[in-house]
């Protein structure tokens, strides 16, 4: 598992249903290009962030293919419907196999 | 000879703008608390009426950043700092907790940093947090730029975001003033640059294609775009003194610290916007 | 003193130093847009794309893009090291078809998003962004 890696997400708690909501992530995660040379000339291996999903009650918002050029601490700002209380389901995958994932509920007014 | 030369070389990288003084109509305003950018120099700085804060010089993108504390990609390491702060570390079997209640005591610290205890010895935060650390917690001093020293920077400096920047350059406070004065407008390195040659001689200028700011700390530890982490004050000292290749001074050594005091005090009556974005 | 980049830069615009990668070695815009819609054509309604003209550091660039009714959105940077920057595949879950996120950029390039739509067509956009080097170790 990278280190210090830690997302963080912004769902506000409560929606009307059907309603459009802002959600807004970010991943610490270094990215690290693969670009790089260490103070030896060799180069650092690729080893970032590959993959981003986001999907409420089990269904797809949104599914981002990363490449070495998103910047580090991974950021993503998208849309969604809430069509019923539930919850959100937020998961990245690293080159290094590791899966981070983290969910917030939403309640519907 | 050869210093002239440097100079002019120099010289030629900084555009002198000839246009009249522009106003700067940008507000920041952070999740609504609007924040003082601008305010009149404190009477001891002789050359410069008006003090500027350095989110002034960035571009729209970039101030966009600062206002909201999501897109600021700082709150991801301070949040990093609330759980080190619950976390107990080190022989004693405390966390920072143990004794400090909630981050929410030191409102108001950051804004006076650094200062002169009742020891006469010129303090700053991370001193004051490695110091809890090792006498009280017997636990081991954080590097003093390193990623969890700069989280919890940024987690005290919070605590006085909003608050005006007033630091004592009086009294027990005068000999490190003089001192960091003294550094401030000291030429140095294979360059030959002070720190005012730059941010006091040219802040408004183009240095190829950075717009030069006054070098204000009142946002520090500052997320930058260009190494995209938290950097603190030493840190960007020693940056500074690199890019004019000159050897720097250690960070938490007497003429950092000194240093750190006279440009805080640069920065009196600008608000504390800790942890800002910066290029 | 003035204190807007644009305003600085149009009084001093001559020493203005800016990381132009070599044009041979770019990829052009029109067949990296290809690449993304197997040679079809793209038109250029329906989709935009929000990117700064001066990057402040090329490190971290925000951008935004949007396509109405897109099933995805590619991203590219045709004078990377490789083009590729991501790719956004919307659910049947998502609000509006559009992405915001912060990229590298190496120097001063285009700025390609192709969108495909749900008919199976493609529409495209481009910007130049100016990646700047600074006076202060970049």
């Amino acid at each position: 598992m990278a280190k210090g890696v830690k997302p963080r997400v912004k769902v506000p708690k409560k929606a009307d249903a059907g309603e459009a909501i802002t959600i807004k992530t970010l991943i610490s995660h270094k990215m690290e290009s693969g670009q790089r040379k260490d103070s030896d000339g060799n180069r650092i291996p690729r080893s970032i962030i590959n993959r981003f999903t986001c999907a409420f009650n089990g269904t797809s918002i949104i599914d981002v293919t990363l490449e070495p050029a998103i910047s580090t601490n991974p950021y993503f700002q998208f849309e969604a419907v809430v069509p019923e209380a539930g919850e959100f389901h937020f998961t990245w995958y690293d080159d290094d196999g590791s899966v981070y994932e983290t969910k917030k509920a939403v309640k519907v007014a | 000879m050869k210093y002239n030369s440097i100079t002019a070389i120099v010289a030629g990288l900084v555009v002198a703008s000839t246009s009249a003084f522009a106003g700067e109509d940008s507000v920041l305003s952070i999740d609504g608390q609007e924040f003082i950018t601008q305010a009149a120099a404190p009477a001891h700085m002789e050359n410069v009426d008006t003090i500027y804060s350095g989110w002034v010089f960035r571009t729209d993108e970039t101030q966009a950043l600062e206002m909201d504390d999501f897109d600021n990609p700082s709150f991801v390491f301070v949040e990093q700092a609330e759980e080190l702060f619950e976390t107990v570390d080190g022989s004693a079997g405390k966390a920072c907790v143990s004794c400090h209640e909630s981050p929410e005591v030191f409102a108001g610290l950051r804004a006076k940093m650094p200062r002169v205890n009742d020891d006469g010895e010129l303090e700053t935060l991370p001193e004051l947090i490695n110091g809890c650390r090792t006498e009280r917690m017997g636990a081991e001093a954080w590097k003093w730029s390193g990623g969890q020293m700069s989280g919890m920077l940024a987690l005290v400096g919070l605590q006085s975001r909003g608050d005006i920047v007033d630091v004592a350059i009086d009294g027990a406070a005068a000999p490190f003033f003089e001192k960091g004065k003294e550094l401030y407008y000291k030429r140095v390195g294979q360059l030959d640059m002070s720190c005012a040659n730059c941010h006091e001689d040219n802040y408004g200028n183009m240095i190829r294609a950075d717009h030069l700011s006054q070098g204000q700390i009142n946002g520090f530890p500052t997320y930058r775009l260009k190494n995209t982490k938290l950097n603190t004050i030493h840190g960007r000292f020693k940056g500074c003194m690199k890019n004019i290749r000159a050897t720097p001074f250690k960070e938490g050594g007497d003429e950092f610290k000194a240093l750190e005091l006279y440009v805080a005090s640069r920065s009196n009556g600008l608000m504390v916007e800790t942890p800002s974005v910066r290029n | 003193m003035t204190f807007t980049r644009r305003e600085t830069l149009a009084v001093g615009g001559a020493a203005l130093a800016v990381a132009a990668l070599p044009a041979k070695l770019m990829a052009s815009t029109a067949d990296l847009i290809a690449g993304v819609t197997g040679g079809a054509a793209a038109s250029s309604d329906g989709i935009e794309l929000t990117a700064p003209e001066i990057a402040e550091n090329g490190n971290t660039v925000p951008i935004a893009v949007s396509a109405p009714g897109a099933v995805a959105i590619t991203l590219l940077a045709g004078g990377n090291p490789t083009p590729g920057v991501a790719t956004f595949n919307f659910g049947s879950g998502s609000a509006e078809q559009s992405a915001s996120t912060r990229i590298r950029l190496a120097g001063t390039q285009d700025v390609i998003a192709v969108a495909k739509m749900a008919d199976g067509s493609f529409v495209a956009a481009a910007q130049t962004v100016k990646v700047t080097i600074g006076g202060c170790g970049g």
